[in-house]
């Protein structure tokens, strides 16, 4: 069991007040909040080797290179990557996922099929509708029942010979709902699709191993895992990512150069051309060693209790429904009450230091589905208390109350 | 502390009044201007409706849905229309809107406190524009 308490001295943005009152922040599916040790990493690089990788010979880049190289490596190893070529850095998730549609889309012709499923986030959406429109392929959704998890049986008649990529989020940000990956992607593979798997929300949360899993990509962000803002990761399998044509082309993703054509540079580096985020990948790199120090098992327990505390609070609070699987769940918890807008709710919560986000969480298909204006949104990480969960459902009651009297 | 008391603000009574209990909600079956608008960054919905008579505007409804601010809003936007020039109501600033409500809402909390006026004037534009030809 991790020690919440000792781990928040590490996290400097937690001491500080919101209008007087201790914060408690709940919004870590959308960002967390980063220790000291990835501060200090970033600051580090600055301050005694920042320069230009795979460029000069001189100390400076040598050792930025080394940083930039070992990063990679770093997080191969975190996600169970054959090597550094499996794993190129990007901006984030999305430019990740919007690389893989765009490369994946010169494969696509009409009649085609894509199969995504009903609580998909905007960024793993909107590039397969684009994808589909500049095609004709066609886009299939799995629909989600009444408990927020996947209608697995459809997927057998949704799959067929026509099937070419499957994409699909492992965990939803919006219900919690973690998804059968190994099921979904072995019934892909059976069809000969390329599967494609959003791990923005799982990556941070619980032990995610690609080879494993067998998923042909993976993305995820630095920022939702402790690390900094401005990058993010794509894993491929390497024969995939050998066939993908890069969606970027400048300096350092070419091995040789006339002026006519050019030659590209071995994997990962072709896909990432122009100077990288080095900074960034340093400080990934610092927040992957902090997790691990922690333990992804130990993560996913910590959440676990906590949601189970959470739910069982709220739950008691009349007019509230809570949304999403009741077993087996991710960290967080959204909910709504009685026809109170996510934003009236969150603004309310706000006004007791308490961060949580309210509205579509960017699955407007998936809040439509629901029939709501969206809902409110606790989310939680290493750094959060059973103490917060007390404060957050005390909170809700008090403005579930005064927003009570409600007309029709 | 300063700031939470302006999120308090936010839901003082007389706005949490109008929410719970919104004046002229409903519908004219002979609408002079009727515009529907919808902020996508919420999901507030507005209908604004008035009708006009000789330039003035007689009567002034709305129907909607959304968070307190947008339906409060626009139930006091109403009481306001009531009896006022198209041209005023026409050229009716946000800080103007928001002395109404007698609110200082920060950048997000804006589109909700504006979305009624903007519906209204919208509506008034299409209206002249139809009576123009």
């Amino acid at each position: 069991m991790l020690n919440a308490k000792k781990i928040r001295e590490d996290f400097p943005i937690l001491k500080r007040k919101v209008y007087g009152k201790p914060l408690v922040y709940l919004d870590n599916a959308a960002t967390t909040q980063k220790p000291m040790q990835v501060i200090e990493a970033i600051s580090r690089y600055y301050r005694e080797y920042n320069s230009n990788v795979h460029r000069a010979v001189h100390k400076l880049s040598q050792e930025a290179t080394e940083a930039y190289e070992s990063a990679h490596e770093k997080v191969s190893n975190f996600i169970g990557a054959k090597g550094i070529q499996e794993v190129a850095f990007t901006k984030n998730a999305t430019e990740s996922l919007n690389l893989v549609a765009n490369s994946l889309s010169r494969q696509l012709s009409k009649g085609d099929e894509i199969i995504l499923t009903q609580m998909e986030h905007h960024s793993n959406m909107v590039p397969w509708q684009q994808a589909a429109k500049r095609t004709g392929a066609r886009l299939k959704y799995i629909e989600i029942d009444g408990n927020g998890e996947l209608k697995m049986q459809q997927l057998q008649s949704l799959i067929n010979k026509k099937t070419k990529i499957v994409a699909f989020t492992h965990v939803s940000n919006v219900l919690g709902t973690i998804n059968p990956a190994k099921e979904i992607i072995s019934a892909a593979k059976d069809a000969g699709a390329i599967t494609v798997m959003d791990g923005a929300q799982s990556v941070p949360h619980m032990p995610v191993n690609a080879q494993k899993l067998g998923c042909d990509f993976l993305a995820f962000s630095s920022h939702k895992m402790l690390g900094p803002m401005g990058i993010g990761v794509l894993y491929g399998k390497d024969e995939l990512l050998e066939k993908m044509e890069p969606l970027l082309y400048g300096g350092d993703m070419v091995s040789e150069v006339s002026f006519e054509d050019a030659k590209w540079n071995e994997l990962p580096w072709r896909l990432e051309a122009g100077t990288p985020d080095v900074a960034g990948a340093v400080g990934l790199a610092a927040a992957i060693d902090y997790l691990l120090k922690i333990g992804l098992e130990n993560i996913h327990d910590h959440e676990k209790l906590l949601t189970k505390l959470a739910i069982e609070k709220l739950q008691q609070i009349a007019g509230l429904a809570i949304y999403g699987p009741e077993a087996e769940r991710a960290g967080l918890a959204s909910f709504s009450i009685n026809g109170v807008h996510p934003h009236d709710v969150s603004a309310l919560l706000d006004a007791e230091g308490i961060a949580v986000r309210g509205g579509h969480h960017c699955a407007m298909p998936l809040a439509r589905l629901l029939g709501t204006f969206g809902s409110t949104r606790a989310s939680f990480y290493i750094y959060n208390t059973a103490q917060e969960m007390e404060k957050l459902a005390a909170a809700v009651e008090k403005l579930a109350a005064r927003m009570g009297k409600l007309r029709k | 502390m300063k700031e939470a008391s302006a999120i308090e603000e936010l839901y003082r009574e007389e706005i949490m009044d109008h929410y719970q209990h919104p004046r002229n909600f409903g519908r004219l079956k002979n609408a002079d201007v009727c515009y529907h608008d919808y902020n996508p960054v919420c999901g507030d919905e507005v209908t604004m409706q008035l009708k006009a008579e000789k330039g003035t505007a007689k009567e002034a409804v709305f129907t909607g849905k959304g968070c307190a601010i947008s339906q409060a809003a626009a139930s006091m936007l109403t009481e306001y229309a009531a009896g006022k020039k198209l041209r005023q109501l026409l050229q009716m600033k946000a800080g103007e809107m928001l002395q109404l409500l007698k609110i200082s809402p920060g950048p997000v909390r804006i589109k909700c406190a504006l979305l009624a006026m903007r519906a209204m004037q919208k509506g008034i534009i299409q209206y002249e524009a139809g009576a123009a030809k």
